[in-house]
């Protein structure tokens, strides 16, 4: 009844010139795509900018939640990790500020206004 | 939709069947009026009170059910969510962001918070297998608030 999670990774240029990794996730973010998630995020080198895009994701619960928060500790570990989030519906927008997460991902609504942040 | 009509649904203690339930929640408070975004809230609350009773009440185990009960009356949209467990005697406690990014608190354990920030009234009762459940309500005169 769980949807599988697919990673796919890409590059895109911020508005600084820097470049931008971008995790875009499709299917449900839960407990099962724990090690999709983390693994693909775990795989990157040298990337200190990455952003999670939802904007194909069907479901969130909880415990997809804790594995974002999972990789925010792996990022506040690492040290050199600026995570922004973007595509999440309204809704989980206001269910991620709920939690803290916007307290250490900033959210925006889309791939364009995260790359002018950046 | 008329008030006193009742909706129930049985699950399989089966993580992914927690969306049987959400789809019925939203059709139901749907008939009833509820906006959008209030519909978006339930799904949300009932979603994560049903994987507490398929994962801690019924202990991923399959053949027990869990079953969930919508009444409908005239001014809310009542929720129970009931297992076979013993239920929860600890209140929800708030995340700590700070502890869960650093390593000093478990990432999980979220799922009670969030039910209870995201409807008007929810509680936990603990009861003999199959008595135990949490109840969610959300009410008509809280749209727009």
């Amino acid at each position: 009844m769980q949807a599988a999670t697919k990673v796919t990774q890409r590059t895109a240029t911020a508005a600084s010139g820097a470049t931008v990794t971008v995790l875009s996730f499709c299917g449900d973010i839960s407990s099962a795509s724990k090690d999709t998630v983390l693994g693909a995020y775990r795989s990157l080198e040298n990337a200190s900018r990455v952003l999670l895009d939802f904007t194909s994701v069907e479901y969130i619960n909880s415990s997809g939640i804790a594995i974002i928060i999972q990789m925010l500790l792996d990022a506040d570990k690492a040290g050199t990790h600026t995570i922004g989030i973007f595509g999440l519906s309204p809704h989980f927008q206001k269910v991620f500020t709920m939690v803290g997460i916007s307290k250490y991902a900033a959210l925006h609504p889309d791939e364009n206004s995260s790359l002018a942040a950046l | 939709m008329k008030a006193g009509t009742s909706v129930q649904v049985r699950l399989p203690s089966q993580l992914g069947y927690e969306k049987v339930a959400m789809s019925t929640a939203a059709s139901v408070a749907k008939l009833m009026g509820f906006s959008s975004d209030r519909i978006e809230d339930l799904k949300t609350a009932v979603a994560e009170a049903c994987i507490n009773a398929i994962e801690h009440g019924n202990a991923l185990n399959a053949s027990l059910a869990v079953e969930v009960v919508l009444s409908a009356s005239e001014d809310r949209l009542e929720v129970k969510v009931i297992d076979q467990g013993i239920g929860v005697g600890v209140a929800p406690h708030s995340p700590n962001i700070d502890r869960k990014v650093h390593g000093e608190e478990d990432p999980r354990g979220m799922g009670m918070f969030l039910i209870q920030q995201l409807v008007d009234e929810a509680e936990w009762y603990q009861g003999p297998p199959g008595k135990s459940f949490v109840r969610l309500v959300i009410r008509l005169d809280q749209e727009n608030q």
